[in-house]
């Protein structure tokens, strides 16, 4: 039951949150390579790893897509972290755990988890 | 909430369902179930995207990748190759030009070209999801009527925008809500006309698959302004899909309490009911459609009294069309003024047009009013399939008039239209090249009203009658001179003296091709001759074919 316009402005920020991925790509983009070796590494754990931390804390409105080989089969899983006005930082080796931690730090609190990265490129 | 890094949409209009959009849907399904994605990527039905000629049509978000003809055996790759592996499909991309793939929605001719008010959400939502309508700005438009406007403020606000009716007729919206809401009478109605029988004419089906809410807070802005509690939508038979969703939007407003009492916490009252027609053009008619709801036969009645005074059960009521039922929220929620920042001065917004015969692109566009034909059927439509001549677009349906090659200039307005003898009408635009023959299509047109023409008043039941014998005879080498001379007779007459515009408009598409196109009538009669060779019964072209008008 909508008895107000500020009760229908809640029910739309909700639904609006889970059009997110219909508007476009966002500010802050994730991307998971998905190659033949990214999967084999086991990158489908690290895409579900990532959707469920993003959904526990609210981020519909970071950007999720999936990526070919980049030729560094070796640090497969990789992951890329694209924040606005800041260069890409590539992850390798990432599994489930390493990825929530890279949601938490990295996507949220603004800090590059160092020790994982394998290259930064703006 | 469950977070999907993407979302396929499937449009699910009648015309990509009818091209198997439904088995690529269920294919989807299974395919994302069978690779593990089925928590990741969330598949949401949407209405008519408009590009019908290309459907199915599925466009995959974040990246809003458009792709086209999908078939049911292109799922399993376009998931593995898309979804899983973030590689574009390529051989299902969008294609202007052979060479040149387009990726993306934005990317499209046909799109770029477009203005969307009323298809605001079409093929962008999904049509059974209140929260997605609401996710969009939806029936906020109401909230604010009611909580915030004078019913005689709403009112105002439509006059001011300029609105005016969608079903064909041009009539001011804001105007005929004055008319009722000044009408003496406890009880009101409003009624959408969906009884959409113009043949080539398929947006108001589109509209309410693809956005039914749109319509029904339309219909509760009306019923506000002007004192009505109850609302009926009255709908083909036809329309199977477009029935079932809006009673699966009305069943959700409801619950949410944006039909039903005290709306808004406020003292307003108001429901919808959908009523199924049984399938007679005539029950577009306003009154012919007020007769068939009331469960009599579907024949027009005498106005004036006018439906705002003594329309539906004999009392006063607004009858819309569903296209204009759909500008009223966004007029509501943006103003007067800013609607008439599109269109044109005698006609502002915009309109929904459905392309359909010989142009290349197919489908459902809008565009604000005043555009050329020229920029419709060559810039959005992409021309004339096989290199072959425009030879005319027949504007508004059935009932409208048929606009040779030299008319292509002319804007698309109620006011433009009307002074080269046709009519915006319904939105249909028919498109033809120059195989077709003029007479042979003016025939089936004559056959058409003569079938449908209700019996009631005899200029319509004789006349419609007489317009088909006269054109069997021309088309089959029968006709003198002075049959074009009794054509004539009876369009006048029956533009006078026919009781509604069913008989009034059925010489339309006649006199206008008669005008336009004369020389192919006088081959037909005189020469005994068919230029495209299309009229069997007589002499097949001379060496070249005459061109007919083409450009």
């Amino acid at each position: 039951m909508v008895k107000s316009l500020e009760e229908l402005a809640k029910i739309r920020e909700q639904a609006k949150k889970a059009l997110a991925a219909r508007e476009g790509e966002a500010e802050t983009k994730i991307v998971v390579g998905m190659g033949t070796c990214g999967i084999a590494a086991g990158a489908r754990e690290v895409m579900a790893a990532i959707l469920d931390e993003l959904a526990k804390r609210d981020l519909g409105t970071v950007t999720v897509t999936q990526t070919g080989c980049v030729g560094l089969c070796d640090k497969e899983p990789l992951v890329d972290v694209i924040k606005p006005g800041q260069p890409k930082v590539t992850y390798g080796r990432v599994d489930a755990e390493r990825a929530r931690r890279i949601v938490a730090q990295h996507v949220v609190n603004d800090q590059v988890v160092g020790e994982w990265v394998v290259g930064t490129s703006s | 909430m469950r977070f999907y890094r993407a979302h396929v949409l499937v449009c699910a209009g009648t015309n990509c369902s009818l091209k198997g959009s439904q088995a690529v849907r269920q294919r989807l399904l299974n395919e994302l179930e069978e690779v593990g994605l089925a928590d990741e990527v969330k598949v949401v039905e949407t209405g008519c995207f408009g590009l019908c000629e290309q459907g199915p049509t599925v466009v995959v978000y974040p990246e809003g990748v458009l792709y086209c003809r999908v078939t049911p055996d292109d799922v399993p790759e376009l998931v593995r190759e898309h979804l899983l592996k973030g590689r574009r499909l390529e051989r299902l991309l969008y294609r202007e030009e052979a060479e040149k793939a387009v990726q993306t929605v934005p990317q499209v001719d046909f799109f770029r070209g477009q203005q969307r008010i009323v298809l605001r959400n079409c093929g962008v939502i999904d049509p059974e999801s209140i929260e997605e309508y609401i996710a969009h700005g939806g029936y906020e438009a109401l909230g604010k009527a009611l909580t915030e406007m004078k019913p005689a403020e709403v009112v105002a606000e439509l006059k001011a925008s300029g609105l005016r009716g969608r079903g064909g007729a041009g009539f001011p919206t804001g105007l005929k809500w004055e008319f009722a809401a000044k009408a003496q009478g406890d009880v009101k109605y409003i009624v959408c006309n969906a009884d959409e029988g113009e043949p080539g004419t398929f947006k108001d089906r589109l509209i309410l698959e693809g956005d039914p809410h749109a319509v029904l807070e339309g219909m509760a802005i009306a019923g506000y302004a002007v004192g009505a509690r109850k609302g009926y939508i009255y709908i083909r038979g036809e329309y199977a899909l477009s029935i079932e969703r809006l009673e699966e939007a009305i069943k959700q407003a409801r619950k949410m309490n944006f039909l039903g009492d005290g709306v808004f916490g406020t003292e307003f009252a108001f429901d919808v009911e959908v009523r199924v027609g049984a399938g007679a053009y005539v029950c577009g008619e306003e009154t012919a459609l007020f007769e068939s709801l009331e469960g009599r036969r579907g024949e027009p009645r005498l106005k004036p009294p006018y439906p705002t005074e003594r329309g539906l059960f004999g009392k006063p009521t607004v009858i819309n069309n569903v296209e204009t039922l759909a500008n009223v929220a966004p007029i509501i929620l943006n103003g007067a003024e800013w609607y008439r920042g599109f269109g044109t001065e005698g006609s502002p917004g915009t309109k929904v047009f459905t392309l359909t015969g010989d142009i290349v692109s197919e489908g459902l566009i809008e565009v604000p009013m005043g555009i050329t034909l020229r920029e419709i059927v060559f810039g959005i439509g992409g021309g004339i399939p096989g290199g072959r001549a425009f030879k005319m677009a027949q504007t508004g349906g059935t009932s409208g008039g048929c606009l040779p090659a030299e008319l292509l200039d002319v804007p698309m307005d109620y006011d433009e239209l009307a002074k080269a003898g046709s009519a915006l009408g319904s939105g249909a635009l028919l498109i033809m090249d120059d195989t077709h023959c003029i007479v042979d299509i003016a025939r089936v047109f004559a056959r058409f009203f003569e079938h449908e023409s209700c019996g009631k008043c005899v200029p319509c039941r004789e006349g419609t009658m007489r317009i088909h014998d006269i054109m069997t005879r021309i088309a089959t080498g029968r006709a003198g001179e002075k049959d074009l001379d009794n054509l004539e007779a009876l369009a006048r007459t029956m533009t006078m003296a026919c009781l509604c515009p069913l008989g009034q408009a059925a010489p339309v598409p006649i006199m206008t091709t008669l005008k336009y196109f004369r020389e192919e009538y006088d081959a037909h009669i005189k020469e005994k001759r068919c230029p495209t060779g299309t009229c069997r019964d007589l002499a097949a072209p001379a060496a070249t074919p005459a061109a007919g008008k083409g450009v």
